[in-house]
């Protein structure tokens, strides 16, 4: 167990590789309760989103989600996000790291009137079930047809006058479901997902969360996001409407006229040995950029790294010297993701 | 067992003036699947408290101390293609140098094994 942005939290169950690779094959459950849940009431809610997200969301329908960025005036990062449009409110969930920032910088943004900031994190509960199996067993589990909503979208009912939230999204590159739930109900839980012995469902840990989105090259805050770079640099310029007035916007639409200084790659390393944040990226003897994340691919079996390296050495297949024990050691651009489902 | 454990959680089995060094399971449980073991070659000088290589897993990076100063005159070569052999077998098959050393009154300072598990809780 680990201290997680102040949450106690498992790092695995019986093994990381075991438990990423039966995400692939089969299913796992991640308890993500840690993440921030925040709900947004009122009549002026929705530009006040408008205001401070990347996305466009005006034409959201009920029970559709979308991904953004959150920034500060100069374009930074503050958090990425999945914005969610019910029929009486919208629903954020953040990093729980940065949960604190979000809430303070909606409470800083909002008019005085026509907006109520509800922070529901310690009321609810989350869990990602994830993996092909999923959909298939909840199908019989559950009575909602999980297996008609698209990726992206959600169902939220009451279940006995028990209020629920099933997103068909994820963190892992495989089809799977979100499931927002009253904390009260969390004994209940692991008993409604098939108890200890399932041999389908099994519990998974944040090293297994971790190896399964980098090789989905799902960004990380902290990692490939910080307040540091922008979402266009960042690789994410598909979830930025710059036509929108949004906090952060001007500086990024300088940048996407000049082209980012940098651009966010994947690489692939010879030999064994895993690049670690912070890594020096050379080309000749020259640092060109840097790792933000790196491991051993278990369904790959390769070394695998995603870094920020100035535009011109980011082709892909372009060789860089990512610097590991003292030594550049050889890696090669590669396109993203590094693993797709059904491949 | 003969062995002392530092608070890095390398063992240290003293076999006449050869020190024979690995980790403990507890450190290979804490880094989970190990995927790499950077050994240094033979002939290198190691100081006392200083690193003489590098283990990796999926989780973490984490170097690798000697508790005594000496010369390696060993490695083990089978974790190259066996790193697991860490996991599985720590305290023998998963060994990593044999060190030669004139001194190895830093031994004294080091933990025995109730100690160890004492510490590790």
């Amino acid at each position: 167990m680990v201290d997680f942005a102040g949450w106690d939290m498992p790092v695995l169950y019986t093994g990381i590789v075991e438990e990423h690779l039966h995400t692939r094959r089969a299913a796992s459950v991640f308890d993500v309760s840690h993440m921030g849940r925040l709900e947004l009431l009122g009549d002026a809610a929705e530009a006040l989103l408008q205001k401070v997200c990347t996305r466009q969301l005006g034409d959201m329908v009920t029970g559709q989600s979308r991904y953004s960025h959150v920034c500060n005036e100069r374009g930074g990062i503050l958090d990425d996000i999945i914005v969610s449009r019910y029929d009486d409110h919208w629903g954020v969930v953040c990093n729980a790291s940065n949960r604190q920032t979000i809430v303070s910088w909606l409470e800083l943004h909002k008019p005085a009137q026509g907006v109520e900031l509800r922070d529901r994190t310690t009321e609810t509960l989350m869990v990602a079930l994830q993996g092909p199996a999923v959909i298939p067993k909840i199908s019989t589990m559950l009575p909602l047809p999980v297996g008609d909503l698209k990726r992206y979208r959600f169902l939220a009912g009451e279940y006995f006058g028990i209020p629920y939230t099933v997103f068909r999204s994820g963190y892992t590159g495989e089809d799977g479901v979100e499931v927002i739930l009253p904390a009260s109900t969390a004994q209940f839980v692991p008993g409604l997902l098939g108890g200890e012995g399932d041999e389908i469902l099994k519990p998974a840990g944040l090293g297994a969360r971790d190896t399964l989105r980098l090789e989905a090259a799902m960004p990380l805050y902290g990692h490939e996001l910080d307040d540091k770079i922008d979402p266009i640099s960042a690789g994410q310029a598909w979830c930025v409407d710059l036509k929108k007035d949004f906090i952060g916007v001007e500086p990024m639409r300088q940048i996407a006229a000049a082209g980012s200084e940098f651009a966010l790659v994947g690489l692939e390393l010879a030999g064994k040995r895993i690049a670690r944040q912070g890594a020096h990226i050379s080309a000749d003897s020259n640092v060109v950029g840097r790792v933000t994340s790196g491991t051993f691919s278990p369904t790959l079996q390769k070394s695998i790294a995603m870094g920020y390296v100035q535009r011109e050495h980011s082709a892909v297949g372009t060789k860089l010297g990512i610097e590991i024990g003292g030594q550049p050691l050889d890696a090669t651009v590669v396109s993203l993701p590094f693993y797709k489902k059904g491949k | 067992m003969d062995r002392k454990y530092s608070k890095t959680h390398e063992w240290f089995k003293i076999e006449g003036d050869i020190v024979r060094i690995g980790i403990t399971k507890f450190a290979a449980d804490e880094l989970t699947d190990i995927t790499f073991v950077a050994l240094p070659h033979v002939g290198k000088k190691v100081t006392a408290g200083g690193t003489f290589g590098e283990i990796e897993s999926v989780k973490a990076t984490s170097e690798l101390f000697s508790a005594v100063a000496g010369e390696v005159t060993e490695i083990n070569k089978v974790l190259t293609d066996k790193p697991e052999l860490v996991n599985t077998d720590s305290f023998n098959q998963g060994w990593m140098i044999l060190l030669k050393s004139a001194d190895l009154k830093p031994l004294d300072a080091l933990m025995d094994a109730k100690t160890y598990q004492d510490m590790i809780g």
